[in-house]
């Protein structure tokens, strides 16, 4: 298993910061999950070998933080918020907007691996609704319009 | 600690400082009720059925997490509380489904229990209930998830109880659901605690569920017949087509030394009992064939062969192998029988401790061992050799729990880097073959130490020798004069020895040696058996090794083997004994004695209550061949009785032991040292158990499904 | 990246330095930066503790316990290291002012969480950052990196002889980790599961330590506080809450901001805002216990039914019903937050539901002000 040089760098920092190693786990396993798309197998058992945990403790960490995810995404997640401030300023019409536009639903990843998307809780974006976060990029004030060139945007970005 | 008084529902009640407020309701008869709380594990507050009103407080509080203080006024049954339980119940039905005609736990079920209490009859929701398909994790642990209502008791017994750390809680919400360590299957001890545990059916056990219905079954209560830990077990028992059937082993009653602990063979590995291969009537080899009899042809084979070995060659002609998983009493009869009618000290069994090294180790000494209630409260442990954890499990919760409750110092020396290592304050390894005992060279004298990790080794020693209370359990690694030295090395400590069967003590006890008389009398000690049985054979007997050689020889010309495995055990030459055809009435060992079937070893367990039966049966054949003198009584309880009277040891609280309680006995005796060589760790792990477990279907289920590879180490938390 | 909004009569103080680029340390030093934790150097602990508590700041996370009171109650002695954990987890709908003071005033809170340090005797903090907000950990950890530069963190900070030491931490997505004991949990490499109190984290905390745990506005108010003084920071706020408060404010509005509450108006269907209220705290109970993971459970569950045309008229009291069984019986705030609104939404829209019920339009009448019920600071 093989992280790139900034997360080893990153990862033995960190375990310079807590009096357990474990305590690292969960901004560990995000970084992990940033390098490779998602958790799997082999990245849990790596991540547990290292902290000295048990797969099942990782899994069941990785369970309850809904960033963290150990099923393939596409290489942009676009998580649309649909909370209360967004809902009202149109957070749902925007998010099934982006189901008509991808072609997907909830927690759903194009055939071609670009995109996923999902609806999430708040992100805090509330004084900028509806917001959107595309992996960790905000966007923010957004029509069904803004939303079309943000998702170009990305598309674009793809072939670079 | 200093006590503190509350008042409950208005009753004044005074608890020690520190005690939670529902063990302080449930010491003067007040049941609060809960469903994740549990005595002696970590608290969780997470059921919230236990709310109840304390004075001064605005919202209802968990009586589990409420630790009481001076002047603390409790109402435990108001409408407001009996509303919140009622709440609670309501919630969690909402999503249980009611398929309780079903449930192996109907009948026995906390959340049924609690609706009938609470009144959470009606239904107010209409959506559907959350479905998930019910899994099987390991050949005895099945998991119907919807049933679980997440209290983590499971969890937290396996972790915590067991430090297994199986279990665990995947996802979060009310997707929240409990997980096996390998994702859809269990990795683990199999010990079926969770199973226990579960106030529901949601864990259910592969040997017992849709068997019965909990009312159906009576329920008898037993000590397991395989490690020598004692635990209770009891055999929920039902009639059957072909009379009584166990169905279940538990010790839900926790009446027994273990309380609520069994392990898989406690739990499960009773079902040898009905395997089909149990040879049940006796067998008579005729033209070279083994032939069914009945019991009155045996007998007077046995009989008549029994008396013209003696009568033709003296008693020296014939050997007796007692058993380690039958009673003191048979033991004791046994014994007498060998030494009174057949006249002949040639009397062994399998060893798995050396009990004469530490009985004359202790002579003249009392208070001096330790049991198994001492092992839970002791405030320092040294454990040296065996691995409890797959030896004896009882006795690794006893330490577990010990150290986890109440913070026991637990210093392990052992050759192998054993599990409960992580319980351990201070573990020094040892080399192997012979590490044990070369510690207590060590540990006896004050050089210093030469050796490996001698820093630690020195550590431990400084820290062994001043504890104040400190229980010292051994292994079969140190045997003879090793055990002699420990005991003078640690004037302030008390012992435990390991031996490996259900009996092995009492059987060692009851003078199955061909040096030793009950309560390890020498032959020159015996003058008050003497006095009681007559004359006794002076000879010193043979024991099992020189037996092999003596039927070698052509001297030794009858064998009696009561419920071992002798030939197996001692790796001795089979053939060796060809001439010697006698074998115990109910077929322990046949098979081996004589090449049977595949020519595998396969000797037989039968339940005690079969056994009780032997010494009537013993009679008849006795008196039917004039080989009768002095042998009665058979009755169980007068043997008892002559047991109480003649062995050292055994001036036990009787009633304590017939109503089912442990009791503790001493080594009076004078002992003797043994050699060495005789002494055959029996080396079961958890999933084994001789022959016994190698009839028992769940064991081998089990096992086989194991893929048991170095697991990595992982922390305790 | 957020835009900045403000009002002529906002009193700026916590957000004084938004918009001045603060982030860089220099700039930050020349808006009075650092000066405070300067003074506190040279303060008695008590005297921190003193002038925190008079100045009637309180938890701005949402329990709003007197902050001065919550750190005097850190033992003075400890056999185990004591820890300030900076509460950065920030997910409560309609909250987005920790977002803006990490990305404009970073150091404020780096300077708040050392002072709070000075004040119980901790040489070590955490910066609880949630995980969403990527780029906020980024500025902070470039903070860090330069106040550490400075020596204005490690070793010997100020050449005064003192230590302490900064490190920021990263979530992963909960909203009940802004739970003060689940934070803990959270920031140990747990899953975030309140814990039994008591203990306090004052006493028994970040592994087993005595714990300050303080929201970031709170901390980052503290340096305010000690170069004004506590009269002047009380004189702010109303006489038991001193200071001024960030308020978040979004919904139906003209001008969205951080200034707070979020805002109805008559277009909005009240039985929608409960379903999306309920689908919120039915997605975020971590599920501990009963009366939050199976009454959220029912509450959505039954609503999306109610909202989508199949509700019964007995369903109404059913959910108040079910609601006051949960209030007050959880086993953290989460379950309570989710009963009272709830039981508000019943209690006084009654006839939107039953008008829901009849297939109607909703008929919203007026704008309605909710103020949602916050999680413990």
């Amino acid at each position: 298993m093989r992280f790139s040089d900034q997360f080893e760098q990153r990862f033995s920092e960190m375990l310079t910061h807590y009096p357990t190693k474990r305590s690292v786990l969960v901004p560990t396993l995000l970084y992990a999950q940033d390098e490779t798309g998602f958790l799997s197998d082999e990245v849990i058992a790596e991540i547990a070998g290292r902290l000295e945990l048990s797969e099942l403790d990782v899994r069941n960490v990785i369970s309850y933080y809904s960033m963290l995810t150990t099923k393939r995404r596409g290489k942009f997640n676009v998580q649309v918020c649909t909370n209360i401030a967004c809902m009202l300023r149109g957070g749902e019409e925007l998010f099934e907007h982006c189901e008509k536009k991808l072609g997907i639903g909830h927690k759903g990843t194009t055939l071609d691996g670009a995109f996923s998307l999902e609806e999430v809780e708040c992100i805090g974006g509330c004084s900028w609704a509806p917001a959107v976060q595309v992996n960790y990029d905000f966007h923010e004030n957004l029509t069904p319009e803004k939303m079309d060139r943000v998702l170009a945007d990305y598309r674009n970005r793809l072939h670079e | 600690m200093p006590d503190v008084n509350i008042t409950i529902d208005g009753k004044k009640v005074t608890a020690p400082a520190g005690t939670l407020l529902i063990e302080a309701c449930k010491s003067v008869g007040i049941e609060v009720p809960s469903f994740c709380y549990y005595p002696n594990l970590s608290l969780q507050g997470a059921c919230r059925m236990c709310l109840v009103k304390i004075e001064k407080m605005p919202k209802l509080q968990t009586a589990c997490t409420t630790v009481i203080t001076e002047g603390m006024a409790v109402s435990t049954d108001t409408p407001e509380i009996h509303q919140a339980r009622k709440g609670m119940v309501e919630l969690l039905l909402g999503n249980h489904p009611l398929d309780c005609p079903v449930c192996d736990a109907g009948g026995e079920c906390e959340l049924q229990d609690m609706t009938f209490s609470y009144g959470a009859a009606e239904s107010r929701y209409i959506e559907p209930k959350h479905h998930r398909e019910e899994q099987q994790w390991s050949p005895v642990v099945y998991f119907d998830r919807p049933r679980c209502i997440l209290c983590y008791r499971c969890v937290r017994v396996c972790g915590e109880g067991m430090d297994v750390w199986a279990l665990g809680v995947q996802n979060r919400g009310v997707s929240s659901i409990i997980a096996p360590n390998q994702e859809d299957h269990l990795e683990c001890e199999e010990c079926g605690m969770c199973i226990d545990i579960c106030p529901v059916g949601a864990l259910t056990s592969g040997a017992y569920r849709y068997k019965t219905r909990p009312w159906e079954m009576n329920h008898v209560g037993t000590p397991c017949t395989h490690c020598a830990d004692g635990c209770k077990t009891t055999l929920g028992v039902r009639r059957s087509d072909t009379g009584m059937e166990i169905v279940r082993g538990d010790n839900r009653d926790k009446s027994g030394i273990n309380g609520d602990f069994l392990c898989i063979k406690g739990r499960y590995a009773f079902d040898f009992v009905d395997s089909a291969e149990r040879i049940t009537r006796p067998l008579i080899r005729k033209d070279g064939q083994l032939t069914p009899a009945s019991w009155e042809e045996a007998f007077q084979l046995v009989g008549r062969n029994f008396r013209e070995t003696l009568e033709r060659h003296g008693g020296q002609a014939i050997g007796v192998f007692g058993s380690n998983r039958t009673t003191n009493e048979e033991n004791y009869l046994l014994q007498k029988f060998a030494r009174v009618v057949l006249q002949t000290n040639n009397i062994d069994h399998h060893r798995t401790a050396d009990f004469p090294a530490l009985a004359a180790a202790l002579a003249g000494k009392s208070g001096r061992t330790a049991s198994m209630r001492d092992v839970y409260s002791a405030p320092a442990i040294l454990l040296i050799g065996s691995d409890p954890t797959e030896q004896h499990p009882l006795l690794a919760w006893q330490i577990r729990n010990n150290v986890r409750l109440h913070r026991a110092r637990l210093y392990v020396v052992n050759s192998q880097s054993i599990k409960l290592r992580r319980q351990a304050t201070l573990f020094a390894q040892v080399p192997e073959s012979g590490g044990e005992a070369a510690f207590i060279d060590f540990l006896a004298g004050n050089a210093a130490h030469a050796g490996e990790n001698a820093a630690q080794l020195q550590d431990l020693r400084d820290k062994v020798r001043a504890e104040p209370e400190l229980v010292v359990i051994f292994g079969s690694e140190l045997r003879g004069e090793s055990i002699a030295r420990l005991v003078n090395a640690l004037p302030q400590a008390k012992f435990v020895s390991l031996g490996d069967y259900a009996n092995s003590r009492g059987a060692a006890d009851m003078g199955l040696y061909p040096d030793l008389l009950p309560g390890y009398l020498p032959l020159d000690k015996g003058s008050s058996f003497a006095a009681d049985w007559g004359t006794l054979p002076t000879l010193p007997g043979l024991n099992f090794l020189q037996m092999s050689e003596s039927a070698k020889a052509g001297q030794l010309k009858a064998l009696y083997v009561v419920g071992a495995n002798p030939i197996n055990r001692f790796k001795v030459d089979p053939f060796a004994f060809s001439i010697v055809r006698i074998a115990d009435a109910m077929g322990f060992e046949v098979h081996k004695l004589v090449p049977f079937r595949r020519g595998e070893p396969a000797d037989m367990g039968q339940s005690r209550g079969a056994q009780s039966g032997e010494a009537d049966r013993h009679a008849v054949w006795l008196e039917a061949h004039g080989l009768e003198p002095k042998m009665s009584p058979f009755d169980p309880m007068a043997i008892f009785d002559e047991i109480q009277r003649l062995v050292p040891g055994y001036e036990v609280a009787r009633l304590n032991l017939m109503a089912g309680n442990d009791q503790h006995t001493e080594f009076s005796g004078l002992g003797a040292l043994q050699d060495p060589g005789l002494i055959v760790p029996a080396n079961d792990g958890l999933f084994t158990s001789g022959t016994l477990g190698r009839y028992s279907k769940v064991l081998n289920s089990v096992s086989e499904n194991q893929h048991r590879t170095e697991q990595t180490e992982v922390a305790a938390d | 990246m957020a835009d900045l909004v403000s009002h002529p009569d906002e009193i700026k103080i916590v957000s004084r330095r938004f918009g001045q680029g603060a982030t860089k340390l220099d700039r930050y030093l020349e808006l009075d930066g650092y000066k405070a934790l300067q003074k506190a150097l040279s303060m008695q602990p008590d005297d921190i503790i003193n002038t925190v508590k008079n100045s009637g700041l309180r938890g701005r996370g949402g329990a709003g316990f007197n902050t001065g009171m919550k750190w005097s109650f850190v033992p003075k002695q400890s056999p185990k290291p004591k820890y300030i954990l900076c509460n950065g987890d920030e997910s409560e709908p309609g909250t987005c002012k920790d977002r803006l003071i990490f990305e404009h005033d970073p150091h404020a809170v780096i300077e708040g969480v050392v002072i709070a340090g000075l004040a119980v005797g901790s040489t070590q903090g955490y910066i609880y950052i949630r995980g969403e907000y990527r780029y906020l950990s980024e500025i902070m950890q470039k903070a860090i990196a330069d106040a550490y530069a400075r020596g204005f963190l490690g070793q010997n900070i100020f050449g005064s002889g003192r230590d302490f030491e900064v490190y920021w931490h990263g979530g992963a997505g909960a909203y009940e980790v802004g739970e003060e004991s689940a934070l803990m949990e959270s920031l140990e490499g747990k899953r975030g599961i309140p814990r039994i109190r008591p203990p306090f984290p004052a006493v028994v905390g970040l592994w087993g330590g005595p714990t300050v745990i303080n929201n970031a506005e709170t901390l980052a108010s503290v340096p305010h506080i000690l170069l004004g003084g506590a009269e002047w920071f009380a004189n702010l706020g109303t006489p038991k809450n001193g200071g001024t408060r960030l308020f978040c404010l979004s919904g139906n509005l003209e001008r969205p901001g951080v200034y707070e509450l979020v805002v109805l108006d008559d277009t909005a269907c009240i039985v929608k805002f409960a379903l999306r209220t309920m689908k919120f705290y039915q997605h975020e109970s971590c599920g501990w216990c009963i009366p939050c993971r199976e009454g959220t459970d029912w509450l959505k569950k039954t609503l999306i039914r109610f909202h989508s045309g199949g509700g019964l008229m007995k369903d109404i009291d059913n959910m108040y019903y079910l609601s006051e069984n949960m209030l007050g019986r959880t086993f953290c705030p989460l379950g309570d937050a989710a009963a009272m609104p709830m039981m508000a939404f019943i209690k006084k829209f009654r006839q939107e539901f039953e008008d829901h019920l009849e297939g109607r339009p909703c008929a919203c009448e007026g704008a309605a002000v909710e103020q949602l019920p916050v999680m413990a600071d």
